[in-house]
């Protein structure tokens, strides 16, 4: 017992979880209610579930895609890629650029998806070839797109906010007729399962906690670190793709300077959240992910309490402050010492008894 | 680690002595502040009109003169290995606490330069003791920073504030004349340059900062603790001191340079200074600052600031009017000094060069 409780208190994932806790436990003594879930009907008659809990699954989809790439990324190259919003952006640019004018089917969709997965990993690669063969750090490098990647998505449509409407999109978008589940969920869900599998299957994990732990070594070990490193920006190429096609099938239009504003400053916190180590080296996915919704849910908990969509971020800014200041190695130790002192205390009491 | 000043390490440059170390600080600024001067002849060549006005470039000055205070304290910051993207947040915070200082509490011009003054002083201590004591990553610290500034200025204010106090507006509408520089407009009378009292503060802040890093301990310190906090801990050096305050440093800039943006706009807006971080951030690594530490200038980030600002002129001058094409250069002008700067380094490494 005393041992499987030491095992989950120095899990990576105790951060993550113990945060979800205190959010749940914090909007079960404000307000019930906010767990309550609805079967109701939507506009186009088919019967959806709806409620907060729904809202934050679906809100924070975008998120946690990005934040499982930011994993990897951080693991790999020991820094964060900040150009995943305008990356997403050129993607859901390109992805808009081949639906519009044309008869929407399925095929065509796909394709667009695939051109957006192209054209964003290409951008990826470039930003990852920079970090790889010129050792720039990640978060310099990826300054170049994040300067440069939403003017490149505003030339792409040439300009103005092209909207794209299809029954296709809205059932990618929201919800298909007869699941009352929205999609975006359940592609997540689906992708999270692919990148599981890829990760218990393959190397790729190893490998990548291995050149980010100490690059050398593992290139003494055999282990290729430059392809290692391209391979997980091609990784994050994809993920922006998902992202901003996801995106774009939701609200029907691409803006430019609005899709998926601030998601890298969201998505580097979900990975902090999530209990990995910004300075890379060893990763949990499902933390990242559990931060993206954390995340998520801390907005809707702050709407919920009406506060207004501009003021979200001061609050946002407290409680994740707050989160890493009780994950600091410092604060940490010296919580250690206070138990400490006190079962030392309690153990000579009984010795003196 | 020998630090050479700018005069004696051109011609050793250019001499290439062998076994002759510049240090890399100097030779990236020498770098930088050629390729300003050959950028800004070029403009004047092809260009001419516009860039042969010393109004205009003086105008950089005038229009950016809080882009160069924010630019020495993440200068400062970048140096000692950290990382501080509060800045842009702060200002738009504190030109709004300002602004409604003056105008609903009818405060006094010295009131509200000190309000400017204790709150970028402030967060600079908070987010200094997160970073240094508790060990917490700058980004995410400084992220939170900008968070909660981008935040509370909406809650300061959400509507647009304009300046209406006298005191202030007379402040704001000095400017200094610059004698025996200008033009002579279409009816032949003399119109000399004028700058703005900002562009001298910020001067101001850029020699004192410059002579900081070079005559001080605390400076010295920076430059170990970026270099290799490890050895700079061996060597004695109160580590987490000195990234302690070179926080408090950027910090108290960022509440200067809001007080400079406030004097050049009058005006106290939730999107003022948005994203100026990233331009701040652009130009110390322009100018030659390293992100990962131990390397740097804060003259070289205010040649960082002219040579953007100028590379948007360009861009205006040759025609490329669409507002998407001044980030595009920008990011390819980025693009091209950190692969300068990667590959010298590189070179210098392999030839066994330290820094």
């Amino acid at each position: 017992m005393a041992n499987t409780l030491k095992k989950v208190s120095s899990s990576q994932l105790i951060i993550p979880l113990f945060a979800l806790f205190l959010v749940i436990v914090f909007n079960l003594i404000r307000d019930v209610s906010f767990f309550s879930v609805s079967v109701i009907q939507n506009n186009y008659g088919n019967w959806v579930l709806s409620g907060n809990v729904i809202s934050i699954l679906h809100g924070a989809s975008e998120l946690a895609v990005l934040a499982i790439a930011m994993t990897l990324v951080t693991s790999a190259t020991k820094g964060q890629d900040i150009s995943v919003g305008a990356l997403a952006a050129i993607a859901g640019s390109v992805f808009v650029r081949t639906l519009r004018g044309n008869e929407i089917t399925m095929q065509l969709i796909l394709f667009g998806f695939l051109a957006a997965c192209l054209v964003a990993v290409i951008f990826a690669l470039f930003t990852g070839m920079l970090v790889s063969f010129f050792n720039i750090q990640p978060m310099i490098a990826s300054l170049i797109l994040f300067t440069a990647g939403r003017p490149i998505a505003y030339w792409i449509n040439g300009g103005a906010t092209p909207t794209v409407e299809s029954p296709l999109l809205n059932n990618i978008g929201s919800f298909i007729p007869g699941i009352p589940i929205p999609s975006p969920i359940l592609i997540v869900i689906a992708f999270g399962i692919l990148v599981a599998l890829i990760l218990r299957f393959t190397n790729l994990g190893l490998y990548t906690q291995a050149v980010g732990i100490n690059e050398s070594a593992a290139r003494l070990n055999g282990i290729n670190a430059v392809f290692i490193k391209l391979l997980a920006f091609v990784i994050l190429g994809i993920c922006a793709a998902i992202a901003g096609s996801i995106n774009v099938c939701r609200i029907g239009l691409i803006n430019h300077e609005t899709i998926l504003i601030d998601i890298e400053m969201d998505a580097i916190l979900a990975v902090a959240i999530g209990g990995n180590a910004l300075s890379g080296g060893k990763f949990k996915l499902a933390g990242s992910v559990i931060g993206a919704y954390i995340i998520q849910a801390l907005t809707i908990t702050l709407y919920a309490m009406k506060v207004s969509s501009t003021a979200v971020k001061a609050y946002k800014a407290i409680v994740i402050i707050a989160i890493v200041v009780l994950g600091s190695p410092v604060v940490q130790k010296f919580f250690l010492q206070l138990k400490n002192k006190i079962l030392n205390k309690a153990t000579t009491i009984t010795e003196t008894n | 680690m020998t630090k050479l000043s700018l005069k004696e390490s051109l011609p050793r440059l250019l001499k290439k002595k062998p076994g002759e170390a510049v240090s890399s600080t100097s030779l990236l600024l020498t770098i930088t502040i050629c390729s300003f001067i050959v950028m800004y002849l070029l403009a004047m060549l092809i260009w001419g009109g516009g860039f042969l006005n010393p109004q205009q470039f003086f105008d950089i000055f005038n229009n950016n003169s809080y882009l160069i205070v924010i630019s020495c304290g993440l200068t400062v910051v970048m140096i000692a290995a950290g990382i501080d993207i509060s800045v842009g947040g702060m200002i738009a915070l504190v030109t709004m606490t300002c602004v409604v200082y003056l105008e609903d509490h009818t405060g006094s011009v010295l009131g509200s330069v000190l309000i400017a003054l204790a709150m970028g002083l402030t967060v600079g201590v908070i987010q200094g003791f997160l970073i240094s004591y508790l060990q917490i990553q700058p980004f995410i610290v400084t992220l939170g920073g900008m968070f909660f500034a981008k935040g509370m200025t909406t809650i300061v204010s959400s509507a647009p504030r304009t300046i209406t106090n006298t005191a202030f507006l007379a402040l704001k509408d000095a400017r200094i004349v610059i004698p025996g520089l200008g033009t002579y407009g279409k009816t032949g009378n003399f119109i000399p340059v004028r700058i703005e009292p900002g562009v001298i503060i910020a001067f101001a802040i850029v020699l004192l900062i410059w002579a900081m890093c070079k005559w001080t301990r605390f400076g010295r310190n920076l430059y170990a603790v970026g270099g290799n906090s490890q050895s700079a801990l061996m060597l004695g050096i109160n580590v987490k001191k000195t990234k302690f305050f070179s926080y408090v440093l950027c910090g108290l800039l960022s509440g200067i340079a809001a007080y400079i943006y406030l004097l050049h706009t009058g005006a106290g807006n939730a999107s003022n200074a948005t994203s100026s971080e990233i331009q701040a951030i652009a130009s110390s690594i322009i100018g030659g600052t390293l992100l990962t530490g131990g390397v740097g200038s804060v003259i070289g980030s205010l040649f960082g600031v002219l040579s953007l600002k100028t590379i948007s002129n360009i861009v205006v001058a040759s025609g490329l009017r669409e507002p998407y094409w001044q980030s595009i250069t920008t990011g390819l002008m980025l693009c091209f000094f950190i692969l300068l700067q990667s590959i010298i380094l590189k070179i210098r490494k392999n030839k066994g060069i330290g820094t």
